[in-house]
């Protein structure tokens, strides 16, 4: 065995053995080095391992040495190793942008648990990627969850402590719900193997477990990726989390549940259950065009700048879950490009907040009045950021919206009603966007305003704008996320 | 018969149905927590009737033991016993910004506490 | 058939304490009763051949879980003030979410049924191949730390995890002095001490509990335990002598650094045997790897390493959720 044949088990096995070592530093900085440096070494794996499956390489990894489906394996395709570079990525940038600003709001005596939690919240929702074994996905689901939990609570406001709380109940029921489909699943096919399962669910006769498995997992999965109407966790976990913990959630965790749904849903369901694709548009996609419209129009009317991100998200999953329910190979890559640009603009978008919470000491848009003249960087970032989200030309939100329109034209009459609904949305986000732009460069700040000490500092500045200058990139030159995607929609369609 | 052999599984509905209507319809945040934990537990019992054999015993088996011994399905316990302690986890966690929340807010009650953050 | 009576027994009663646990508005008593609950559940479970399971969830859910409720309820509140009844979305919610569930089992393979899918695909083989490959008459160990050993592993760093959530939230951020009124505290809290008779027998118990742990953790190969409840009874035993003896003697008996340690060192050794294995030349986790003569022996020294860091994980976690929670009242 070479290292580089070991590199997907590094990829868990790194963020899992650096964890104890950094809660038991107890000197300042250096849980944050460790945390960082853990990262930065998954993300650079991450990497490796998309450039050997980008050739359309499948990489299978048994864990202990047994052979599936005995043993747990990893299973890593394009896809994964899109969602895998998604995950570590935002994670390492959000660290590296975070060592001021975590430093403000987190305090000394907590920062051991906090970065050991935040090193597992990256290696369980890594896990949950790259794992083949449906149990599996429960495990790393939950050390993901319980971790994104302590890090939620390190908010500074009571409020984060309520926040919390629901995000432990309506997580907790979401993956008890998997489980239950997973039980089901293993009732009817007596395997636990993803691989295993999608061959074994041809020879079912009595179909009633596996549908309401289905049921279940994508509920369950749903409720986790915060689809409307099931998101209603989501917009105060995100306001009150510190706003650093803010900028990786935002970008990595609900996607991964969707890719999750995406990967059980077509992988396993798609061709053993028949007219899957039918019970599934009929259930997604009425939440998923509420969603988008919902979510747009909660952020027209609020009033706190994260939060008014957060119901964006919703509309923005929304994008998500239509691609997922068109089964069909162009609205897939879109849904798969989508979770990926959109987690480079939401990251970006919420590290500007970031900066502009450390000056101004607030989120509600009111109180930014005259950020486009005191803070002309970071307000530049959200701009191009706000952009990405409607889905200007060049921006990386253009690219995954160009794919679920060619998506939904092949779905016929209805199709043309779906590419109606994209553009009333995009243009519902014009509003909100505008709104926070209108306040922040034409607005004269109120007289008696503390005035502001400057743009953000560099440190914080400049991984924000190398997100920012990924996702034009990405706007410009799509190849690595498109073909990715392309590859995993067509292996999910089972088009290869 | 037939349905007395499905009674585990009624028994699993039910626990679910109980533990469920406690978390949402409850406002006191200790007994939703309490209502959590029994419907984690009901899929414990999911898990647990499918291991059962007929005329089965436990999945030990002795260096001298004569072949024909029926054992109970191994894997189903092995994912309970992962699942309890995943259980444990989150209720030892829940409690823990239970007792927060009252330190903060002065009461477990989430009515009231929407009422104070609606004041804010 | 008199243990299927027995089984519809425990099944029903299981159903009616957790009746009786919505209806009560006592937290105590529906502390009280969540922990009888999970006695049967773990009665149950035995009757249904599940020997480890039965242990895990008595110790766990019965004992530990109750102790940390009622750690909660003397910081928080005793009266659960909800208005009684009438939500209806819970109830619709719950109700469908029962009838797809009876829709899905009216399809199941009946209880027992040898027959059934489950029993005759990954299982056997399981039950054929663990004494050729890993050769320890336990089964549930076999799979649970070797063939399942990456479940384990991050089952291992989920309790880590909920340690230090705890330790986050209750250990180091001091309460606010008015949150809480210490003659409430004491009122709900007041420790056993000056109850002779339970002192001097729960006393007595103590060592018994611990050894008792010890042999399940090295005897976990032979017969039903492991880590897992090895480290619930050895921190079971240290959390009745706090309880008895009052929590500062508690946390004289284990200060808080060593079961910080214990619990970082746990899941260190166990992510370290994966690394060590790979060292080795083999796969992650593959303790073949780690004897390159006799894979068994390899198996054999790979369990035993990982179940001492599952052992030692779980009594620290246990041990210092406990006392963050019995702490916390006494400033």
């Amino acid at each position: 065995m070479t290292l580089y044949d070991q590199l997907p088990a590094l990829l868990i096995a790194v963020p899992l053995f650096t964890a104890p070592i950094a809660y038991l530093l107890r000197a300042h900085g250096l849980p944050w080095a460790a945390a960082t440096a853990a990262v930065v070494m998954t993300f650079i794996i991450s990497c490796s391992i998309a450039a050997t499956v980008i050739g359309g390489e499948t990489i299978v990894y048994e864990m202990g040495g047994w052979p599936a489906p005995y043993g747990i394996v990893l299973h890593i395709d394009a896809l994964s190793a899109l969602l895998a570079m998604l995950v570590t990525g935002s994670s390492a940038a959000a660290l590296i942008f975070g060592a001021k600003s975590l430093a403000d709001e987190v305090g000394e005596e907590i920062a051991p648990s906090f970065f050991a939690a935040w090193i597992l919240c990256t290696a369980g929702l890594t896990g949950m990627v790259v794992t083949g074994d449906a149990f599996n996905i429960f495990v790393f689901m939950e050390i993901s969850s319980l971790s994104t939990y302590i890090l939620v609570s390190a908010g500074p406001d009571r409020r984060a402590l309520v926040a919390t709380y629901r995000y432990i109940v309506m997580g907790t029921i979401g993956a008890t719900f998997y489980l239950i489909g997973v039980g089901f699943l293993y009732m009817s096919t007596g395997t636990l193997n993803t691989m295993d399962l999608a061959a074994r669910l041809g020879d079912v006769t009595e179909l009633r477990p596996v549908l309401v498995a289905a049921g279940f997992i994508t509920v369950g999965l749903a409720l986790k990726a915060a689809i409307f109407p099931l998101h209603s966790w989501m917009p105060n976990a995100y306001t009150f989390a510190p706003n650093v913990v803010t900028v990786f959630i935002a970008a990595a965790s609900a996607k991964v549940s969707l890719y999750v749904m995406m990967r059980i849903d077509y992988a396993i369901f798609y061709k053993n259950i028949p007219n899957h694709e039918l019970q599934l548009a009929l259930l997604l996609a009425p939440m998923a065009i509420l969603a988008l419209f919902a979510g747009s129009m909660l952020a027209i009317y609020e009033r706190n700048l994260k939060r008014l991100l957060a119901y964006s998200s919703v509309a923005q999953v929304g994008y998500i879950a239509l691609g997922i329910a068109m089964s069909s190979v162009a609205g897939l890559t879109g849904a798969i490009v989508h979770m990926f640009n959109h987690g480079v603009i939401k990251g970006g978008m919420f590290m500007a907040v970031a900066c502009l919470a450390l000056r101004y000491r607030s989120v509600n848009i009111a109180n930014l009045a005259g950020a486009g003249r005191a803070m002309p960087w970071t307000m530049a970032a959200f701009v191009i950021g706000g952009l990405g989200l409607i889905g200007v030309p060049l921006t990386p939100g253009f690219i995954s919206k160009w794919y679920l329109v060619l998506g939904a034209l092949e779905q016929g009459g209805f199709g043309a009603f779906l590419v109606m609904v994209i553009l009333a949305s995009s243009l519902l986000a014009v509003i909100y966007v505008w709104k926070v732009i209108e306040v922040a460069y034409f607005k004269e700040p109120r007289a008696n305003a503390a005035p502001i000490e400057g743009e953000a500092p560099l440190v914080m500045l400049i991984p924000t704008w190398i997100v920012v200058l990924t996702g034009i990139w990405l706007g410009i030159n799509s190849y690595v996320p498109v073909t990715l995607a392309t590859l995993g929609a067509e292996t999910l369609l089972g088009a290869r | 018969m037939q349905l007395l052999g499905l009674y585990n599984y009624f028994v699993f509905a039910t626990l679910l149905m109980v533990g469920l209507y406690c978390v949402l319809a409850r406002t006191n945040i200790i007994k939703s927590l309490i209502g959590l934990s029994i419907f984690q537990s009901a899929v414990f019992l999911l898990y647990i009737s499918m291991d059962k054999v007929d005329g089965g015993t436990a999945p030990i088996i002795p260096s001298d033991a004569p072949p024909d011994i029926i054992y109970a399905n191994p894997l189903p316990q092995v994912l309970i016993l992962t699942a309890i302690v995943v259980g444990i986890s989150t209720t030892a966690l829940g409690l823990a910004v239970a007792v927060r929340i009252r330190e903060a807010y002065g009461t477990i009650e989430e009515d009231k506490i929407q009422e104070m953050d609606r004041e804010q | 058939m008199i243990t299927i009576i027995f089984s519809l027994f425990l099944l029903t009663m299981l159903v009616l304490v957790a009746v009786a646990i919505l209806r009560t508005d006592n937290l105590f008593t529906a502390v009280m009763l969540s922990g009888i609950f999970s006695l049967i559940m773990a009665a149950n479970f035995f009757v249904l051949d599940a020997a480890d399971v039965a242990l895990t969830e008595a110790v766990i859910g019965a004992g530990i879980s109750t102790v940390l409720f009622l750690g909660a309820l003397a910081l928080t509140a005793e009266k659960d003030r909800s208005p009684p009844v009438g939500s209806v979305v819970p109830l619709i919610s719950a109700v469908a979410l029962g009838s797809v569930i009876i829709y899905a089992v009216m399809q199941a393979p009946r209880l027992g049924d040898p027959k059934a899918v489950v029993h005759n695909h990954v299982a056997p083989w399981y039950l054929e191949k663990t004494p050729e490959l890993i050769d320890v008459p336990n089964v549930v160990t076999a799979v649970l730390a070797s063939f399942r050993g990456y479940d384990t592993l991050g089952e291992v760093f989920v309790v880590f995890i909920a340690c230090m959530g705890v330790m986050a939230l209750l250990g180091r951020v001091r309460p606010r002095k008015d949150s809480i009124k210490l003659t409430e505290y004491e009122e709900r809290s007041r420790n056993l001490r000056h109850h002779l008779i339970p002192r001097i027998v729960g006393k007595m118990l103590v060592p018994f509990i611990v050894l008792f742990g010890l042999y399940v953790q090295f005897h976990g190969d032979f017969g039903p335990g492991g880590g897992f409840q090895a480290g619930a009874l050895v921190a079971a035993g240290v959390i009745l002598y706090s309880l008895l003896e009052g929590d500062w003697r508690g946390r004289e008996l284990v200060p808080e650094w060593f079961s910080s340690l214990l619990v970082a060192a746990g899941a260190f050794l166990y992510a370290s045997v994966g690394v060590a294995c790979m060292v080795m030349g083999g796969r992650f986790l593959d303790y073949s790897a780690l004897d390159s003569h006799d894979p068994v022996h390899g198996q054999h020294l790979g369990i035993l390493l990982v179940e001492l860091g599952v052992g030692m994980t779980v009594t620290g976690v246990m041990i210092t959720i406990f006392h963050a929670f019995a702490r916390r009242g006494v400033r």
